[in-house]
């Protein structure tokens, strides 16, 4: 009943909320090196709009680097010094933007909306100015400059491709053992439990490793993917990742008892999720509040952070250990429901 | 025939929220004898046997298996049983060997031991052409005693049998029971439920559960006596219905 009524409501308020290009509430920074009466009005321009949110306010250039690797804000709006004076004087001023392009679709949009922000803005001043005072943008994208797709696409696809063996598998070949009833057997067996489906889950591990090495290799010699951090971190955060995958799997497989119903809610409590709510191709900050609480429970949005910090900004441990910890909690938390549903079974 | 106890049961119950599957069954069953273990669908018999096989902790009530305490040392239980479920339960994609191997390895045979087993268990089953066939291919009559004999790779004391001729014609029942004999003659206890009545006239002693209840427990030529009736088919039919 669930499945026939849930589903499609749940995912038409997925697609619907959640599929959309658009920004919203998209939190930048501002470096205003000039804090003139014309920049106030900018900035205030800017953070009345429903599209941008001040996160920040930074007071030098070094620090561009360290919001980004946070991962806080998308973008950060650089005004330059003297701005309302040479606006005066040199009828033009500018105005920086520099986006995080490792999202690249989201980075182009913000600068596009800035654009228009901006552009709106000197018609409206120009109203009773000759000649026209003119702002200049200039983008910079970090991290990104080519825009390349594949940055975001390498990730998000280790991503989904980790989940599904490990998840999908794992749970899926647990339960086809209870299914064929030599789950049973392996129980009356003098194997501990804990030996079965460490057994169980061990050859996906490996299958999981090999895979994402495979699609970190191919990122970086086709696609020309940097991995800007610690190959070390890397191969950490995806191990620790792929863990929290196989209890997810393993967790599945405690509730089902059939591969049908194991790989039902692999693929829609699962991939589903992975694809939409991780942030992998729509952005988090621009969906409704309801689906970005939702989307904190989702392992996969939580790597994706990870992997892009690491690969792409070179962030090391210090910078990332909140998402890492959150992970380490997930599985935890999975591996203890498991074993209490399955002692549940047992008595 | 000595009457060594090697299971004893004692006060035995288990139950799941308010429902009471297994309703304190106390009985022993001797080394070596063959023990049927009869009752209705859902009468209980699969739970108690789960209990006895550890992977079921009784609500009270105590069992030694093999003279071991099936709460505290279900290791050993383990260790000194063998078990085949109802359901056909060897790997269809594994070939006869491979799965053989399988089962002795998780028993802890040796390589050399499971070597040897398994020759001699596949002259004896007459697979010898089949051997590097997946088991999937086979008739099910074949899976069942290769199961059978799987399920006595490591020569328990006590073998558990879950209704193990369920779906196969009568012929292989019969050679099943025949096999059965032979076990229990090399001094295996055979403790087998079922719901073929015929079968139980095979059984040393029979033990009758109906709701959770043993009803009644004895040989089946005493069973009949007591009872008035010329089968064990009508032994357990009055026993239901005077339940009901």
């Amino acid at each position: 009943m669930f499945i026939l009524f849930g589903m499609p409501i749940a995912q038409i308020m997925l697609f619907g909320f959640a599929i959309t290009n658009e920004i919203n509430n998209v939190n930048i920074a501002i470096l205003d090196k000039s804090k003139d009466a014309e920049t106030h009005k900018i900035i205030n321009k800017i953070s009345a709009s429903a599209y941008f949110k001040i996160n920040q306010e930074i007071t030098n250039e070094k620090q561009i680097e360290s919001v980004f690797k946070k991962g806080k804000v998308k973008a950060v709006l650089v005004f330059e010094k003297n701005f309302i004076k040479n606006l005066q004087t040199l009828k033009q001023a500018k105005v920086q933007v520099i986006t995080d392009a490792t999202d690249p679709n989201v980075a182009n949009t913000i600068s596009n909306y800035v654009n228009a922000i901006l552009q709106n803005y000197t018609h409206e001043i120009n109203k009773n100015n000759k000649p026209n005072h003119q702002i200049q943008t200039q983008t910079r994208l970090y991290y990104n400059p080519e825009l390349k797709s594949v940055f975001t696409f390498v990730p998000g696809v280790m991503t989904i491709i980790l989940m599904l063996v490990s998840a999908m598998m794992t749970s899926i070949s647990i339960t086809r053992e209870k299914e064929l009833g030599t789950m049973e057997v392996l129980l009356v067996s003098p194997l501990k439990p804990f030996q079965v489906i460490v057994g169980k889950v061990f050859p996906y591990i490996f299958l999981s490793i090999i895979n994402a090495a495979i699609i970190l290799l191919l990122g970086f010699f086709v696609f020309g993917m940097p991995i800007e951090g610690n190959i070390f971190l890397l191969a950490f955060e995806s191990v620790l990742f792929i863990t929290t995958a196989l209890s997810l799997g393993i967790l599945i497989s405690t509730v089902s008892q059939t591969q049908q119903t194991a790989m039902m809610l692999s693929l829609m409590g699962l991939m589903l999720p992975v694809i939409i709510l991780s942030g992998f191709i729509f952005p988090i900050s621009s969906m409704p509040l309801l689906l970005q609480v939702i989307s904190n429970i989702i392992p996969a949005k939580w790597f994706i952070i990870i992997i892009k910090a690491v690969l792409l900004k070179g962030a090391t441990l210090d910078v990332i250990w909140k998402e890492t910890l959150i992970l380490v909690g997930m599985t935890v938390f999975f591996i203890a429901v498991s074993i209490k549903k399955y002692k549940i079974r047992l008595e | 025939m000595t009457k060594e106890k090697i299971i004893e049961v004692h006060n035995l119950t288990k139950r799941f929220g308010g429902f009471t599957a297994v309703n304190n069954i106390s009985f022993d069953v001797f080394e070596g004898e063959i023990f049927g273990f009869l009752g209705a669908n859902g009468a209980g018999k699969t739970t108690a046997m789960k209990m006895l096989i550890g992977i079921s902790n009784p609500t009270s009530g105590e069992a030694l298996v093999a003279g071991f305490d099936v709460k505290t040392k279900t290791e050993m239980v383990k260790r000194s049983i063998g078990y085949m479920s109802q359901k056909f339960s060897m790997y269809d994609d594994l070939t006869i060997k491979e799965n053989i191997t399988f089962f002795g390895g998780i028993y802890g045979l040796s390589r050399i031991q499971i070597k040897e087993k398994t020759k001699k268990l596949v002259i004896e089953l007459g697979l010898e052409d089949v051997i590097d066939k997946l088991v999937g291919s086979l008739p099910l009559g074949w899976k069942q005693k290769l199961s059978f004999s799987v399920a006595l790779l490591h020569e328990p004391k006590i073998v558990f049998l879950d209704e193990p001729t369920g779906g196969v014609d009568p012929i292989t029942r019969r050679q099943f029971w025949e096999m059965i004999y032979a076990e229990a003659n090399k001094g295996t206890t055979i403790f087998v439920t079922t719901h073929y009545m015929d079968e139980a006239e095979y059984c040393d002693r029979v033990s009758i559960m109906v709701e959770g209840v043993i009803e009644a427990l004895d040989t089946p030529n005493n069973l009949k006596t007591k009872y008035n009736v010329a089968s064990m088919n009508d032994v357990f039919l009055k026993l239901a219905r005077n339940v009901e």
